[in-house]
């Protein structure tokens, strides 16, 4: 059943001809995939998903999308079937309301404009931005504009959303609305790769994690095996979400057998071992 | 008046040794609203800072908490204007008589985006820009540049392009920068929502330190509850321009049901333990915040 979408042959990125980004990268993400793409800073993350839209092209190697070749892709062409939401707004929006920054994407990829109008209506009830549509996208505040950035990819529909950090900056509330964005996002099928150090992202959302350090892809697993391999986590600088962290300690003190990554997973743990019951 | 507030404490603030503690920062009947804005963006506030606490301001995006934090410099009102009714005192100093110049020698402040705030060549020549305008004279710079850095931990990279340093190593020169003006009182204005983790942990234990071995006044607007919990001594939480909650960090996370009506979260291990009472009965004595007290919390309820 499964569906290669974008798949990485022996990719190579250098720029200015002297630092290497990222090296001899091999990778397939499969339709419908949520992927969380962790690591510090420099570590080579968003130069990877950056050739996933053709925002940068190889080297060396190649990186083919739906079966096509990247190279000879224009990028308004990819820009169908792969949405980046970049890390900060400001280098994303250029419209001068927010309704014609949600309108512009669609409208360019040619879709009918009752269609577009009522994809932005949509989008403007799911991010809870109806209040700012005819405002100024620099007028509102950072956290809120980020959203809009996501909004008007949301409105192109593309098939793979790559989300750059979404949830920093973000308060409770927005975050929630990232989260739900997500989840939404997969129920309608959409390929998502998230670049983040949101560890509660992380460990609570995606469904596999790839680990990248010095230009390179060091795991490639699901994010219990990423959370239980503590030399990994120490030695790309990540710290446990602080339930994940009780629950290595709740391990070790032999409380709990299994490791849990979320609240409801270290309650789930916790009642079996202790056959606490419900109270209601 | 200099010294003792007028004002008495706010009740539920359950602060050890208060007698001792001297008030260096008072909000009386403070009511802002900005120009041409009908709904006042803080409403009265009443809130009193000790010597010496590192206070989180916890709320949601657009509650109020950068606006408190410009009025405890005065730059709120004198120099973004709008109506303001009440006073704030720091070290007993009316913000609105005192010149917002010199009270920068008292109030530091560090932003959210440290790139805004950087504007040299070199990573001493930002840490000299402030002296100079406090009118320092070059050779006396020297030393207190150098013990900026070292306390941040970028001593050795003098030469450096603010530019060319990691999102943690920017954060950290705006706080040398301000940390050399001698400041008594710090505030910071979410300062790692921008940067990558270990950016993160090295600007919280900066702030850390400031407030632990140099005895600073420490006042931080942050989103990570889980942060908050390990570090803060005093926690106030601002929705919609009022404090609606303000206490330790213990009275403050226990109130878990008024928080997450107004969309905040409390640290994680703190949900833990009002779930486990919550939904299986659990008996718990007091809801931990910080991870070494969710063990112990762990330990004592499910002995075997």
């Amino acid at each position: 059943m499964s569906e290669a979408l974008i798949v990485c042959e022996n990719l190579t990125h250098i720029y200015d001809g002297e630092v290497v980004a990222v090296q001899d990268i091999n990778l397939t993400i499969q339709k419908g995939e949520l992927i969380g793409v962790i690591g510090q800073n420099g570590s080579g993350k968003t130069t990877l998903v950056k050739h996933f839209n053709g925002l940068l092209k190889p080297t060396k190697g190649k990186v083919f999308v739906n079966g096509n070749d990247t190279a000879g892709m224009r990028i308004q062409e990819l820009a169908k079937s792969v949405g980046y939401v970049f890390q900060n707004p400001n280098h994303q929006l250029f419209a001068k309301t927010v309704r014609e920054e949600l309108e512009f994407g669609p409208t360019n990829l040619g879709v009918p404009e009752d269609e577009v109008k009522e994809r932005v209506n949509k989008a403007f009830k799911f991010f809870n931005l109806e209040k700012y549509r005819e405002s100024h996208p620099y007028r509102i505040s950072f956290p809120l504009r980020k959203l809009v950035g996501m909004a008007s990819i949301y409105t192109m529909r593309p098939d793979v959303f790559i989300l750059d950090e979404p949830t920093t900056g973000q308060d409770h509330i927005t975050t929630r609305i990232v989260y739900q964005l997500i989840e939404r996002l997969r129920n309608e099928g959409a390929t998502v790769i998230c670049v983040a150090h949101d560890m509660i992202l992380l460990a609570e959302v995606v469904e596999r994690m790839i680990v990248m350090r010095d230009s390179q892809i060091i795991a490639d697993t699901d994010p219990r095996t990423v959370f239980s391999d503590k030399d990994l986590m120490a030695s790309t600088h990540l710290t446990p979400p602080q339930i994940t962290e009780l629950s290595y300690r709740m391990r070790d003190n032999k409380q709990i057998k299994n490791l849990a990554l979320s609240i409801n997973g270290l309650l789930e743990e916790t009642s079996k071992n202790f056959n606490l019951k419900r109270s209601k | 008046m200099a010294g003792e507030s007028l004002l008495p404490p706010l009740p539920n603030y359950g602060y050890k040794n208060m007698a001792k503690k001297k008030p260096v920062i008072e909000f009386r009947n403070l009511t802002f609203s900005y120009q041409l804005q009908e709904i006042p963006a803080l409403k009265n506030i009443n809130l009193t800072i000790y010597e010496g606490e590192y206070v989180a301001i916890l709320g949601l995006n657009g509650a109020g908490k950068t606006t408190l934090q410009l009025c405890i410099n005065g730059v709120i009102p004198n120099m973004i204007f709008g109506d303001f009714e009440g006073d704030v005192l720091v070290n007993g100093l009316n913000t609105q008589e005192y010149p917002t110049r010199e009270m920068a020698k008292i109030v530091g402040m560090v932003f959210d985006n440290p790139e805004f705030q950087l504007t040299q060549t070199s990573v001493a020549e930002e840490v000299a820009l402030g002296l100079e305008n406090l009118g320092i004279p070059t050779v006396e710079m020297h030393p207190i540049i150098e013990d900026a850095l070292e306390t941040v931990g970028l001593d050795g990279l003098q030469e450096r392009s603010p530019f060319a340093l990691s999102g943690g190593q920017q954060q950290r020169l705006a706080i040398a920068s301000a940390l050399a003006m001698k400041p008594q009182i710090f505030v910071m204005d979410e300062p790692t929502s921008n940067i990558d983790p270990i950016g993160k942990e090295e600007v919280i234990a900066v702030a850390a330190k400031l407030n632990k071995e140099k005895h600073m006044t420490v006042i931080l607007a942050e989103h990570e509850v889980e942060v908050i919990a390990q570090f803060a001594d005093h926690v106030i939480v601002i929705h919609e321009g009022e404090i609606i909650l303000d206490g330790t960090p213990h009275e403050v996370f226990a109130q878990v049901e008024k928080l997450e009506k107004i969309g905040l979260r409390v640290p994680q291990v703190t949900e833990f333990a009002y779930r486990l009472e919550k939904e299986y009965g659990v008996k718990v004595k007091e809801y931990p915040i910080k991870i070494d007290e969710a063990e112990q919390f762990a330990a004592d309820t499910f002995k075997k």
